[in-house]
């Protein structure tokens, strides 16, 4: 750079020697260097999650000879069991999703509304099942609940609610904190609208994407739950691939939990689709 | 920004109520833990009339306007609307419309359905909900977007159409909570005027919470100033400007320079020249006192043996605002532009008083003036 004239020292001076940053579009280029440590960070953490996944996928279509076929697949369906296992983890994965979406939506929007400070202790009991092992919780179920709540499977719905409180309530919490929920409620009840129409017409149709978020994870949760199921004598999805799997070969059963796990991934991918087209929306709005 | 129809109503449907409703509230005491939001506060409304509630951030307007529409509870006092007393009445049977400052319209609706909310909400037929909500559109001139949705439309569009909405349901009275406070200058300037035309012809009670008193000024029947929970001023807006009845009014509502005086038999010496004092709260002072003097009231003429000297120009358009330091005292005068623009910066001027009367308030320490 050259030195600055004497004199006027607001004069205008020539620089030399100045780096012009390469613009295009009215933009500075950003320049990517490669980082070679992220892509060992990155090929690792593929290699962990992937590699049994493969595993996995390569033994469920390996035939009876170890080449390649989709018997396993297409006998998951007449597996003795399955049908009976599958109907009843989808009951209660409906009950626990009803159950859980009852209890927890009207309780995050009253936190919300009229006791935001309890937010953050929501937020730390809203974890407890996380720290709780599911064991305890069924064990202390099992001793102390009375025969006839325990003849029934739906009790164990009751105990999913309690396991997806962490996903469900911070769904909503997420979903919530995205809009003006107090203005959009005062507007409905000073149009005339009470707290149950305020609730479906204007709260969850805004809050759509974190409903489904939670109901999707809370089915995840139930399809996946194993401990629980199994000390409590009910022949649930996972319960029935971990018997059948003693009593044959296990193509069948590790098909089946790739089904399960695929078809857990694209609800999942629908979820965050959903999620990014609602953002777009806010952003727009707020734009 | 399309103007609003003057005239779309048709005998399909009722034209919203004409006569408006009086409102009374009476000693309303609201706090909130030590703080005492509303402090007795007592306030008489006419029918049809546009009330503004002006005041500083943390005043108690828009908990006194919260207070009216039910979504804030009383800890005394009342809220009469035509001779009911709503105070321990919910907010959805209160039948009030509120347009709120953020925007409140329901993302997940079109405007269209928007506006016809609080009619579905009282159970009408889909096809009065349909012609009156397309009508409402009509008449704040966005009848050609009422099937687009609230991320759409523009800031200003938005409150229209939440002014729609609130007056879709003849309500008893119109709140309106900063409506224009998230808006450009030029939007709010032209929504201003078309909410004021709206009201004017529908002869709507309207309470209207702002503290821009720009707004106050140009919108408002009558203005209510208040200060710390409770009621400086009820008057109209020129009264307001040109009697302010208290040094917090007089300082709030426009620009007032603070010169010591001393004051003695309802006169001040000020500049030279002997002032009566003007009536307020301050007339019956005695001894040291503040002038509170309006850009107005003073004129100044170049004189080198004058008292201040000019430090600022403010150009506003056909005045100019100046600032004469006069010793540690600030004052600002109004000149016409032509004559502003003869005197420089530092030019020494002689000050004279050119009101008839002035106010004056008890005396406080010299506060630096911030920049008009």
């Amino acid at each position: 750079m050259a030195p600055l004239a004497s004199g006027d020292p607001f004069e205008v001076v020539q620089m030399e020697d100045e780096t012009v940053p390469e613009f295009s579009n009215g933009k500075p280029k950003r320049r990517y260097h490669f980082r070679w440590w992220r892509f060992i960070v990155l090929l690792l953490a593929g290699a962990y999650i992937l590699i049994p996944l493969y595993a996995g996928l390569k033994f469920s279509f390996q035939g009876v000879t170890g080449g390649f076929s989709t018997l396993a697949y297409t006998s998951i369906p007449s597996a003795p069991g399955f049908t009976a296992a599958l109907a009843l983890s989808f009951k209660l994965a409906i009950v626990t999703m009803v159950v859980s979406t009852i209890l927890m939506v009207p309780t995050s929007i009253y936190v919300h509304l009229r006791m935001p400070r309890f937010r953050r202790v929501m937020d730390v009991v809203s974890v407890l099942p996380i720290v709780i092992p599911p064991i305890v919780l069924i064990v202390g179920v099992i001793g102390d609940y009375p025969l006839w709540a325990r003849s029934s499977p739906y009790l164990l719905s009751f105990m999913y609610v309690i396991l997806s409180m962490p996903f469900v309530y911070r769904s909503l919490d997420a979903g919530l904190s995205a809009i003006d929920l107090k203005t959009l409620t005062e507007a409905s009840r000073s149009l005339g609208g009470n707290w149950i129409k305020t609730m479906w017409q204007v709260i969850l149709p805004n809050i759509r994407p974190a409903l489904l978020s939670a109901t999707v994870l809370t089915l995840a949760l139930v399809f996946g739950e194993y401990t629980m199921a199994s000390l409590d004598l009910w022949t649930t999805i996972p319960v029935w691939i971990a018997q059948f799997q003693v009593s044959s070969d296990g193509h069948v059963q590790v098909a089946a939990s790739m089904v399960g796990l695929i078809g857990t991934w694209i609800l999942l991918i629908l979820v965050v689709s959903l999620d990014r087209s609602q953002s777009r929306r806010n952003r727009r709005r707020t734009a | 920004m399309t103007q609003m129809k003057e005239s779309p109503m048709t005998e399909s449907t009722s034209a919203p109520r004409s006569t408006g409703a009086g409102v009374s509230l009476e000693n309303l005491v609201r706090t909130f833990g030590k703080v005492r939001a509303l402090d007795g506060l007592t306030l008489s409304i006419e029918p049809g009339e546009f009330m503004a509630l002006l005041g500083p951030s943390g005043c108690g307007k828009t908990t006194a306007l919260r207070v009216l529409a039910g979504f804030e509870t009383l800890d005394s006092g009342r809220v009469i609307v035509d001779g009911d007393d709503l105070s321990d009445m919910t907010a959805r049977k209160r039948d009030m419309g509120m347009v709120f400052q953020s925007y409140s319209l329901f993302p997940n609706m079109s405007a269209l359905d928007n506006v016809a909310f609080g009619l579905r909400m009282r159970k009408q037929s889909g096809r009065v909900r349909r012609a009156k909500a397309a009508e409402l559109l009509d008449m704040v001139g966005l009848g050609d977007q009422r099937a687009k949705y609230p991320h759409q439309m523009s800031g200003g569009q938005q409150q229209r159409i939440a002014l729609a909405r609130a007056l879709a349901i003849e309500p008893r009275v119109l709140l309106l909570d900063e409506p224009l406070s998230a808006l450009d200058a030029m939007v709010r300037a032209e929504l201003r005027d078309q909410i004021r035309s709206l009201q004017q012809r529908l002869a709507i009670t309207t309470v209207f919470v702002t503290h821009d008193q720009e707004e106050v000024l140009s919108m408002a029947d009558r203005v209510c100033v208040m200060s710390k929970g409770h009621i400086e001023q009820v008057a109209t807006p020129a009264e307001l400007y040109s009697r302010p009845a208290t040094a917090f009014v007089a300082q709030f509502v426009g620009i007032s320079s603070r010169y010591p005086v001393d004051a003695a038999s309802q006169r001040v010496g000020l500049f030279g020249q002997d002032c009566p004092v003007r009536s307020g709260e301050g007339s019956a002072l005695s001894g040291p006192a503040d002038a509170l003097l309006r850009p107005e009231d003073v004129s100044i003429d170049v004189d080198p043996a004058g008292q201040g000297f000019v430090t600022r120009k403010s150009f506003l358009g056909a005045m100019t605002r100046l600032t004469v330091q006069i010793g540690e005292i600030p004052v600002r005068v109004d000149l016409r532009s032509d004559r502003a623009s003869e005197i420089d910066l530092g030019t020494r001027v002689r000050m004279s008083v050119v009101a008839r009367d002035v106010l004056i308030a008890p005396r406080q320490p010299i506060i630096e003036e911030p920049v008009s």
